[in-house]
């Protein structure tokens, strides 16, 4: 469904992805882990089409098409969709306006969004999507939004950020679920646990080099044993 | 005539999002005013609504009493209907101690082409009263109002007052808002301005309070979207002067085209023991929410447009 093809993004010097090659398969999970400021969220972003993250070089293919420059928009109505780390808030936007806005819902699938995401539609959908929720509210809010588009894929970047640990394996039992209504996931992490609710995954090392990846269990083990050497500091040696 | 009159007012009232059915409803007072005549007039128990007609508007009289909460919200609407025009309104208006009152007013020129509206406000809360004021102006699409609203408030002991102007369907024209409020101890100040303007709209926008007393509260908050050759220059400014004063400024101007906007935020402190914030933002459209909302599948202008109508909301 999604293959990406030596994908390479720079800023100024400083390289942020270097020729990442992998292939997530319609209807599977598909973990991206690594640690802090390797590159998962840009990798994210450049999927997207997000305006800063246009790669150097390289191909992002979609369902066999190539969508490399394709509009964030024109991705969207593809259907792919991305759950910020740190979603915006909007001033006079209501819960249940975000929740319907873009692609064609209603207010019984708005609701039953909120529910998956645990929180009650009477005392959330009135409620403005603004600097009083929390993080960890506003969080599941996006989520929510996710589940009610059903996305072809979905990519969630950090789903479990800002979130009490207490409920990460609901949020791993969401991710579930949104597998389970046939959306393929790309989920970026940098949880072991989460990156376990994956078929396969893909590790990612500072200055964004994909050094394994394969299946989930054994990338994990890579990643929690760090058996790896990043490829930059191969170079530095 | 005056009745054909009454009639255009309420469709023009209708159109800038009032309800005419309140006008018919004894429970809720009211005042309509077309250029300098009164066209109806109501009031409640408690309140004090007098209006009289002069060479080139109305002079409003009002007052609720002593303890007493109007119920309702009263229902004020003021209006030009032919092209050309001039309306001065004045408004002394004085909430006794513990008095209540919301005001929703509605002022609308559906047709001008030379239309000039002042309003000149002195508002007095007493102690612990609470007066909360609604404006939203329908200018119709041309551009061809002027529209001078100034107040000068007194906020009491204890006492809450909030203003919302909202000018955000047709055109401005040109708008010059200066509002000058004290607010004594404990008084709770909160004045909020939403405005969208385009064409070759102007905008002026001076909001000024001043806590004096110990632990008075004070918000100014303005909220513009300007595109083409629309200008708007925001002025917002708090001084506080007692002991535990706090107040904040919040100014968003969203600027598109060749639009020009101006935020000036002042703020004095007098006090060791006050504090004054103050945000700005000015520019572009926030880069982050459009591509939230485009991610959504919503393309630019479309996401561009849900950010600004839910800002002015």
């Amino acid at each position: 469904m999604l293959r990406i093809e030596n994908l390479t993004l720079e800023r100024g010097n400083r390289t942020i992805l270097k020729d990442i090659n992998f292939t997530v398969n319609a209807r599977e999970i598909y973990s991206i882990i690594g640690p802090n400021g390797a590159g998962k969220s840009s990798l994210a972003y450049t999927i997207m089409g997000c305006g800063d993250y246009r790669p150097n070089k390289g191909r992002i293919i979609f369902d066999g098409k190539d969508i490399t420059d394709l509009p964030i928009w024109q991705r969207a109505r593809l259907g792919i969709i991305l759950a910020w780390q740190e979603p915006a808030r909007f001033e006079g936007i209501t819960v249940e306006d975000y929740l319907l806005l873009g692609i064609e819902k209603n207010r019984k699938e708005a609701e039953e969004a909120l529910k998956r995401v645990l929180l009650e539609p009477r005392e959330y959908l009135k409620r403005r999507v603004d600097k009083n929720l929390s993080g960890g509210e506003r969080k599941r809010i996006e989520l929510a939004a996710i589940f009610a588009m059903r996305p072809r894929l979905a990519i969630l970047d950090e789903p479990d950020s800002g979130i009490d640990i207490l409920v990460l394996d609901k949020i791993i039992n969401f991710i579930c679920d949104l597998k389970e209504r046939g959306t393929t996931v790309l989920l970026i992490t940098h949880r072991p646990r989460m990156a376990l609710a994956a078929e396969r995954a893909a590790l990612i090392c500072g200055g964004g080099y994909l050094v394994k990846e394969g299946d989930s269990q054994e990338v994990v083990k890579c990643f929690k044993n760090k058996s790896f050497v990043c490829p930059r500091f191969r170079q530095e040696r | 005539m005056i009745l054909d009159d009454y009639q255009i007012m309420l469709n023009a009232y209708e159109e800038a999002g009032g309800r005419p059915s309140v006008f018919k409803d004894l429970r809720i007072a009211h005042l309509v005013v077309h250029r300098e005549k009164v066209l109806a007039s109501h009031s409640v128990e408690g309140l004090i609504l007098n209006a009289k007609g002069t060479d080139s508007g109305v002079d409003i009289d009002m007052s609720v009493e002593e303890g007493i909460k109007i119920a309702h919200p009263v229902h004020l609407c003021f209006g030009v209907l032919p092209k050309e025009g001039r309306q001065q309104i004045k408004i002394n208006a004085l909430i006794k101690k513990g008095g209540q009152i919301k005001i929703l007013a509605h002022c609308v020129f559906p047709n001008a082409l030379r239309v000039q509206h002042i309003m000149d406000a002195k508002i007095v809360l007493e102690d612990n009263a609470v007066f909360c004021y609604d404006e939203v102006h329908y200018h119709g699409l041309t551009g061809g109002v002027e529209v001078v609203p100034t107040a000068e408030i007194k906020v009491g002991k204890g006492a809450r007052l909030s203003t919302n102007f909202a000018l955000t369907k047709g055109r401005v024209g040109r708008l010059k808002i200066d509002y000058r409020a004290e607010v004594e101890r404990y008084g709770v100040l909160e004045m909020v301005t939403k405005v969208y303007g385009y064409g070759d709209d102007k905008i002026k926008v001076r909001e000024s309070a001043r806590l004096i007393g110990e632990g008075a509260r004070g918000l100014i908050k303005s909220r513009m979207a300007i595109r083409e050759e629309a200008q708007s220059e925001v002025v917002s400014e708090l001084a506080a002067c007692a002991p535990n004063t706090r107040g904040h400024i919040d100014c968003t101007e969203i600027v598109q085209g060749n639009a020009k906007a101006k935020a000036i935020p002042l703020v004095d402190v007098l006090h060791e023991k006050a504090q004054v914030t103050h945000e700005a933002a000015i520019g572009r459209v926030n880069e982050k929410q459009l591509e939230t909302l485009m991610a959504h599948g919503l393309t630019e202008e479309e996401a561009t447009y849900v950010i600004i109508e839910g800002m002015l909301k």
